[in-house]
């Protein structure tokens, strides 16, 4: 992990009105517990040695995916020149619980920044080789103009935070 | 065209401008900002396009295989490809798939101009639009306006007032948040209830059967999550080899539509997925047992394939920059710019191939030709070029009477059907060419009432546009009479000054200027007598006597060619038939010949001064207040920034316009039925032209018709900036 796909994907994801949440594998649940709003939901993560609180429903129900505040998902890689993330959406439910709460944190792993779209579609094509059959690069929460005016949060999320695995 | 229907052409014009004109203006105008800030930032921008370019014209070349590839492989992944021969073949077979079950839908253009939910509705289905500017027509019952923002003509004002009356909520809604949140909320329902889940696709990779879908609201990803069947629609020129070639277009398409440098969210489906689904009872089930079905749709795309003028259609990628960018489109919207399902520049070519040419010949002559969408394009597609060819063939497939009034007047190369209008405009220089002969006395006629009552009803000339005058002597004569002034031997260089039909005939003085102001810097020219380079016949879609034309120009240009002497040009558009539509209206050794030798007169000016041309030799411009208004074509060839460097050179205080036209373009401006809409554009430039830095400045433009609109709608008398380096 080089600094500077990091930096770039700070200021990246700042342009795009996302905050980056700095942290390591064992502050993970401190750095995560301040961005949940009850209730949430999300989906298991796959980095070692961390796991989500209790207080994160990873099995709900339609009811309460629509009452969600917060969404905790993974995301598979961050590309630094544009503050997207890719959301892989599998048996877990990472795509329901990253899409229905009104807040959606992702949390990636720093390995996992890559630097532009050329790299990303490398890993996207090899990943989708392989199975892989839902990535969604997302970037910023929803938002439409169709009413309007810009207005933020239109179907998805109104507000996306990512949390970075420095040591992942 | 008949006076009647001329007359329900402007009152429905009008009639646009006034209901939907503000917000369409008002909400390109933001997508096409956005996009020159977006690409500005995009350092390989070119290569991009290239490369997106290259990947289109390889799918469109191989779509047999891709089609068959994309086949084996979504089925081995456990969904089914349907290529649907037509509209009804497609309907008929979503209709089974669906059978009668509730389908949400995210946006798809194909999905309407196959009109599906009509289908589907007929069956028993009902169908929820989840997109929510096309949830707003779907309650409005109206058509889109715009191929990316369907409701771009709708305030939120009437959004309000529409959802008002139509749910009665409890509170009135009125802010756009809450209008989104009143449609998010009630269409969630509808999406949890539904049972197929409905979108189009922006891409298929042929290798791994993955769906790319480009989106903001969230709503695409929702019709698949929660529903077990997927139904896809695209057409079939949708298929990219593989996922990799997505990539390009992923980093172009937001840029060049709405102007963001990548949208919300850039779905990759590779269905069927095993995400977990809602079942009926209120839990996440498994997504094990999703459906998935692709329907390709032909419906004219594989003729369009064949089809060696339509067949760029197919590389569009649908983002709706060449809309954007399209002054006419800014002013009047998709209503009256787009035919039965699509709109903006390129819809000429969809609707010509999909609909057929009738729907193409509702509003094909809004493209005015003016170019500016030609650079925006991400897949590099020559738009006006489509409108053009299609014109010609509208033009050749309606049957009509030579009129005696016309006759003689157009000696040229098309069938009896052409429209009076369009051979009175394509003839131009015939007309000059008499007007001239006998002139004054012909301007006077022509002025007179009846002249131009006889004029308007029979032809749509508008009575409200003041008719060019012609001059006694032309260009051509005036310097035959004169003669060069600088002698070869001591000459820095020698060009041909090519005399357009309006510098020849009309505005005599900035040719008389151009001249002068070439001799200054020690240029010996040569004013031979070439004809009009078929701009005018090209843009009235008249292409074999605009190709005539250009073969009689080039012949009269070719011995100054030969000679090594260079070509200098005062109009813009002419330069611009010399560098960019020669290239399929002469051979190919002839176009580069002119092309390489032929210049703008001021981007001539500004090399000959670069060069070691004397500066002084010109007049000092003492930070005079100068308005420059660059031409639209000579903005596409990127030429502007000559005319601005000279200028301040000289010592002029230059401000331009950014205006995409001045809504004159060649004739559409002298035709009734578009004459209010081209003076709704002129407005555009005129209120940047009056304002506090500008009001007092000195107007000048390159183009003629600018010229001739910005003297219609200004006070000021503009002139051709050439003639600010006149000393006479
Ligand atoms: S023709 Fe080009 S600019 Fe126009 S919508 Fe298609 S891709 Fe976009």
């Amino acid at each position: 992990m080089s600094a500077e796909p990091i930096a770039t994907f700070e200021s990246s994801l700042d342009e795009v009105g996302v905050e980056l949440v700095r942290t390591s594998a064992d502050q993970f649940e401190s750095a995560l517990t301040p961005l949940l709003d009850a209730p949430a939901v999300g989906a298991s993560l796959p980095f070692e040695n961390v796991s989500l609180p209790d207080a994160v429903e990873t099995d709900p129900g339609v009811e309460k995916l629509e009452a969600a505040k917060t969404g905790v998902t993974a995301a598979g890689y961050g590309i630094a020149d544009y503050g997207s993330v890719i959301i892989q959406g599998g048996p877990d439910g990472e795509e329901p619980a990253s899409l229905y709460a009104d807040e959606h944190v992702a949390v990636v792993a720093g390995s996992d920044v890559l630097p532009d779209m050329d790299a990303t579609f490398d890993r996207l094509a090899e990943d989708i080789r392989s199975g892989t059959g839902q990535a969604i690069i997302a970037t910023g929460p929803s938002a439409t103009a169709d009413m309007g005016a810009l207005v933020k949060g239109a179907h998805g999320p109104v507000e996306v935070t990512v949390v970075l695995l420095e040591d992942r | 065209m008949s006076v009647d229907t001329r007359q329900r052409k402007a009152e429905r014009i009008r009639h646009l401008l006034e209901t939907e004109g503000d917000s369409v203006h008002k909400n390109t105008q933001v997508f096409n900002n956005g996009r020159y800030e977006s690409t500005a930032d995009l350092e390989d921008y070119e290569a991009l396009k290239d490369e997106a370019r290259a990947i289109k014209e390889d799918a469109i070349e191989r779509l047999p295989e891709l089609v068959d590839r994309v086949t084996e492989t979504i089925e081995a992944n456990g969904g089914t490809v349907y290529v649907a021969d037509d509209a009804a073949d497609a309907n008929r077979y979503v209709t089974e798939v669906a059978d009668g079950r509730d389908v949400v839908k995210s946006k798809s253009m194909t999905s309407e101009e196959i009109e599906v939910n009509e289908s589907l509705e007929a069956s028993g289905s009902d169908v929820w639009e989840t997109d929510l500017a096309e949830f707003v027509l779907q309650v409005a019952d109206e058509a889109p306006s715009h191929i990316v923002a369907p409701a771009i003509h709708k305030s939120r004002e009437e959004i309000a007032e529409l959802f008002n009356a139509y749910f009665d909520p409890e509170k009135p809604l009125e802010t756009a948040q809450e209008l989104t949140q009143f449609a998010r909320e009630h269409l969630g329902e509808k999406i949890a209830d539904a049972d197929v889940g409905m979108t189009g696709a922006n891409f298929v990779t042929a290798d791994t059967g993955t769906l790319a879908l480009v989106t903001s609201e969230g709503n695409a990803r929702k019709c698949v999550q929660a529903t077990d069947t997927h139904i896809a629609v695209a057409g079939v020129e949708k298929l990219v080899p593989r996922v990799e070639d997505l990539q390009p277009f992923v980093e172009l398409i937001g840029r060049s539509g709405t102007g963001q440098d990548i949208t919300s969210y850039v779905s990759l489906f590779t269905p069927p997925g095993d995400s977990p689904t809602f079942d009926g009872d209120g839990e996440l089930g498994s997504g094990d047992d999703r459906e998935f079905h692709l329907v390709l749709i032909d419906n004219g795309r594989m003729e369009m394939r064949e089809d060696d003028q339509l067949r760029e259609t197919l590389y569009c990628i649908r983002c709706s920059a060449c809309a954007n960018s399209c002054a006419n489109f800014q002013h009047v919207g998709g209503h009256a710019f787009g035919g039965e399902t699509y709109s903006g520049g390129i819809a000429t070519g969809w609707e010509a191939g999909v609909h057929g040419a009738d729907s193409a010949a509702e509003f094909n002559d809004l493209c005015t030709g003016c170019s500016r969408c030609v650079n925006q394009c991400p897949v590099k597609i020559d738009i006006p070029w489509i409108n053009t060819v299609v014109r010609d063939r509208i033009n050749r497939g309606t049957d009509g009477d030579l009129d005696f009034l016309v006759d003689g007047l157009t000696p040229d190369e098309e069938p009896g059907g052409v429209d009076l209008q369009k051979r009175l405009f394509g003839n131009f220089d015939t007309l000059a060419k008499l007007g001239s002969t006998f002139a004054p006395l012909s301007n006077w006629v022509a002025q007179t009432g009846p002249a131009r009552s006889l004029l308007e009803r029979t032809l749509g000339v508008d009575s409200r546009r003041e008719l060019p005058a012609f001059e006694r002597e032309s260009l051509v004569e005036w310097f035959e009479n004169r003669g060069p002034r600088v002698d070869p031997e001591e000459a820095r260089r020698q060009v041909a000054l090519y005399p357009d039909a309006y510098t020849n005939y009309v505005r005599t003085e900035r040719g008389k200027a151009a001249v002068r102001v070439l001799e200054a810097l020690d240029v010996r020219v040569d004013v031979p007598a070439a004809g009009e380079s078929g701009r005018a016949p090209l843009s009235q879609g008249m292409v074999a006597t605009a190709q005539s034309n250009a073969e009689d120009v080039y012949d009269s240009l070719a011995p100054a060619v030969a000679a090594g002497h260079d070509v200098v040009v005062v109009e813009p558009s002419d330069l611009a038939m010399f560098h960019r539509e020669y290239e399929r209206l002469l051979p190919e050794d002839e176009y580069a010949a002119l092309k390489d030798r032929s210049y703008e007169v001021m981007e001539y000016v500004y090399g000959l001064l670069e060069n070691g041309a004397d500066l002084d030799a010109l007049p000092e411009g003492d930070d005079t207040r100068i308005a420059y208004h660059s031409h639209c074509q000579q903005r596409t060839l990127d030429l502007e920034p000559y005319t601005v460097a000279v200028l301040e050179d000289c010592g002029f205080d230059v401000t331009t316009s950014d205006v995409e036209c001045c809504g004159m373009a060649g004739s559409f401006g002298y035709k009734s039925e578009y004459y209010e809409l081209s003076v709704d554009v002129g407005e555009a430039l005129v209120d940047q032209f009056t304002t506090e830095n500008t009001a007092d400045r000195t107007v000048v433009a390159s183009g003629t018709s600018c010229l001739e609109q910005l003297d219609a709608l200004l006070a000021r008398r503009p002139a051709h900036p050439v003639r600010l380096l006149d000393t006479r």
